[in-house]
């Protein structure tokens, strides 16, 4: 039961308007997994999101999601967008937000989903912010509210999207401190898209590496011995 | 007392309720366009009306029931149009303002001619409200504030941020559409009142002016509503006073008001730095 399977591709190729980006994918996430995906930017790394997420259809094969996953129990990072940065609602308004999948045709939050947003604002460290205003936030502040919002909409899994873009690196390490928090003490299984491959590493178990006409997908360990792994970390340390 | 004189004016009161309830509506409305940045979907709706009324007036047909499904139609055109990524959006939305207000102007001139219905549909008529039209004006607000109400919660979220919401189970095209389609609906009751040219401030001031002032969204939310009515109230006023056209008494104020909660928050947050 721990080590049910959440998400799997079986054969899977993705793209746009019939055209491949990615072929014959196979992958699988796992209850109190981490997997990191990384690229180079226009390989597929956002259209395998999406498709994870449920918002693309595959162009061929299969994708698997847990029945929970299917109902939207999906913690979802997404990157911010510019309109977001400077929004006026509260902090507290954000993070409620998070558990409009569990509605139904309900229209107001019922007080145990108040209760769960402060202490999912507890968990992140954020909870002193909960009356301030989100356009005033510092970006590392802005992205761990966002994650408290993923976890209200979560059942098992997180899923971010680069999350640490516009972060400074202090910030950034803290946010990966948390990742893996959540991952170890709460049993949260973890999907990231980066481009951070070092800080990844430290805590990834499995890692996609997506390029332009293959991908590797194994663990942290073979990834650093793949072929793959060995031609990042150069362009990355370059 | 102006007040209760202008209020012994059958037409005045009719302006007054009906302009009213539009400008609540389109404050409401408007502080979701506003920040999903489709001000610019609200700019085009209003020149779609005009276009879609000079041809109803063209055919001899009554406005309303030309102009509502054209311009409903038009909101839904120009949402997927905001949201196609490879079209050049804003380029896109100016043509078609400019293409209706072309083929406005023709189909009047080539007709009736360009009499004082023209500049009524372009900036307005303060006698343009019919005991119809506020009918159809509470009516359609009255849907607007049930809608608004019971999808407050998700009306935000899909406001905040549509790719969480999606991948949530949303049903964020549903929720655009049904902004888009009474954000028409406003347009066409409130623009013979206001002006095809001006209509669109009625949308985007309150909205704008509750951002400066509020920290919550539900706060942005009220206070747009009650200045939109508030500027409204004063607009018409004071338009009544001076004998001025309504549409640009009433953005006048808007923009005073715009200006003044500017002013205000420049002084606050200079207030709060020299506290530290």
């Amino acid at each position: 039961m721990n080590n049910r399977e959440l998400l799997a591709c079986r054969d899977v190729s993705l793209g746009y308007e019939g055209r491949p980006l990615l072929t014959h994918l196979n992958l699988e996430v796992r209850a109190g997994d981490y997997l990191c995906v990384v690229g180079e930017n226009g390989s597929g790394k956002s259209t395998l999101m999406k498709c994870l997420l449920g918002l693309l259809p595959p162009l061929a094969g299969e994708i698997r999601r847990a029945p929970e996953l299917r109902r939207g129990a999906i913690g979802y990072l997404p990157q911010q967008t510019r309109a977001q940065r400077d929004f006026p609602a509260t902090v507290y308004e954000v993070v409620l937000s998070g558990f409009l999948n569990q509605g139904g045709l309900r229209f107001f939050y019922t007080s145990a989903q108040r209760a769960g947003a402060l202490m999912n604002l507890g968990k992140l460290g954020v909870l002193e912010l909960k009356d301030r205003c989100y356009r005033e936030l510092s970006g590392g502040q802005q992205q761990r509210v966002l994650l408290a919002r993923a976890l209200c909409a979560a059942g098992a899994l997180l899923i971010l999207d680069e999350p640490i873009t516009g972060l400074d690196p202090a910030a950034a390490q803290d946010l990966y401190k948390t990742l893996r928090y959540l991952n170890e003490s709460e049993g949260m299984a973890v999907v990231m898209v980066t481009h951070d491959l070092t800080a990844a590493l430290q805590s990834a178990r499995t890692v996609l590496h997506i390029g332009r006409s293959s991908w590797f997908y194994g663990t942290a360990a073979e990834y650093l011995r793949s072929p793959e792994g060995r031609r990042f970390q150069k362009e990355g340390n370059a | 007392m102006t007040v209760f004189e202008m209020l012994s004016y059958p037409f005045m009161r009719r302006a007054l309720i009906a302009g009213g309830l539009v400008s609540l509506c389109c404050a409401l409305l408007g502080v979701s366009l506003v920040l999903k940045r489709y001000s610019m979907i609200g700019d085009g709706l209003s020149h779609v009306s005009f276009g879609a009324l000079a041809v109803a007036a063209a055919l001899g047909v009554t406005p309303l029931s030309f102009s509502i499904p054209v311009v409903v139609a038009a909101a839904f055109f120009l949402l997927r149009m905001a949201n196609h990524p490879r079209w050049n959006n804003d380029a896109a939305i100016a043509v078609m303002s400019a293409s209706a207000l072309a083929v406005g102007i023709l189909v009047i001139s080539l007709t009736t001619g360009m009499t004082t219905d023209v500049d009524n549909y372009m900036f307005g008529s303060v006698l343009a409200m019919t005991k119809a039209d506020v009918g159809l004006s509470a009516g359609l607000s009255a849907a607007v504030l049930v809608l608004f109400v019971l999808f407050y919660h998700r009306l935000f979220a899909v406001t905040f941020d549509e790719n969480f919401s999606r991948a949530t189970g949303l049903k964020v095209d549903a929720y655009n559409t049904l902004l888009s389609v009474l954000t028409a609906l406003a347009i066409v009751l409130g623009m013979r009142m206001m002006g095809a040219m001006l209509i669109s401030s009625l949308i985007i001031f309150p909205a704008l002016t509750a951002m400066r002032l509020q920290k919550s969204f539900l706060g942005v939310v009220i206070s747009a509503g009650i200045s939109a009515v508030g500027c409204f109230v004063v607009g018409l006023t004071a338009s009544f006073v001076l004998s001025a056209p309504v549409g640009a008494t009433v953005v006048a104020v808007d923009l005073a008001v715009f200006l003044l909660a500017c002013l205000f928050r420049q002084l606050k947050s200079r207030g709060a730095a020299g506290a530290k």
